[in-house]
């Protein structure tokens, strides 16, 4: 599925998250729910801090797969999964299992398609080439 | 009758302001950031914290971020 039809999608299922952002560990964006290219950057980059500084706070080799920060006027949720990233702000206490549920549905259905759905190269006929000879 | 009525009313009106004062007094939420890692475990960072200010900043950036364009709309 496209990029920017899995995030309409997933503000149109969850009335609690206000604005995503989705974009790869090296921080360039895929696509967003703002309007502003500029603020999409913003949201990634503050994402992407908070993920470097969760994944700082344990040295044990473990990785941090998604954060939450509940604020009291909102809520700010990143789900990492491999090189992808997808960061949400919600309405204050919202439902966290739900949103998260909804956020990695989000990262799957916009999920590049596998190598294994390109088309097979042709492979020479062999009696063409027998012919040539 | 009527002192029985009162006694109730009075008594009431005792619990609602006694509920109201512990609400303000405990009820107030923190900030707070909960981390979940691939092993399946948990940690949450309650503001006040040395780890929970360096992970709350990122978060209220990328809030006011969001919202700031949410509200020029």
């Amino acid at each position: 599925m496209d990029v920017q039809q899995a995030l309409a999608d997933l503000t149109e299922i969850s009335s609690q998250i206000e604005a995503a952002v989705l974009f790869d560990a090296d921080g360039s964006v895929q696509g967003s729910t703002l309007p502003d290219e500029a603020a999409a950057g913003a949201l990634a980059d503050g994402a992407a801090r908070l993920l470097e500084r969760a994944d700082a706070s344990r040295s044990d080799g473990t990785t941090v797969t998604q954060v939450e920060a509940a604020l009291a006027d909102g809520c700010v949720f990143v789900v990492r999964e491999g090189e992808r990233l997808i960061a949400a702000t919600s309405v204050a206490n919202p439902t966290v299992g739900l949103v998260f549920y909804d956020l990695k549905s989000c990262l799957r259905d916009s999920a590049p398609e596998p190598d294994a759905e390109k088309p097979k190269a042709k492979r020479p006929r062999k009696k063409a080439a027998d012919d040539e000879a | 009758m009527k002192r029985r009525l009162l006694a109730v009313l009075g008594f009431g009106a005792g619990i609602l302001a006694g509920s109201v004062v512990l609400r303000r007094s405990f009820g107030k939420r923190r900030d707070r950031v909960e981390v979940y890692f691939d092993d399946g475990s948990m940690i949450s960072y309650v503001d006040g914290s040395p780890e929970a200010d360096s992970l709350l900043q990122p978060a209220r950036d990328a809030l006011r971020a969001a919202r700031q364009t949410s509200r020029q709309q």
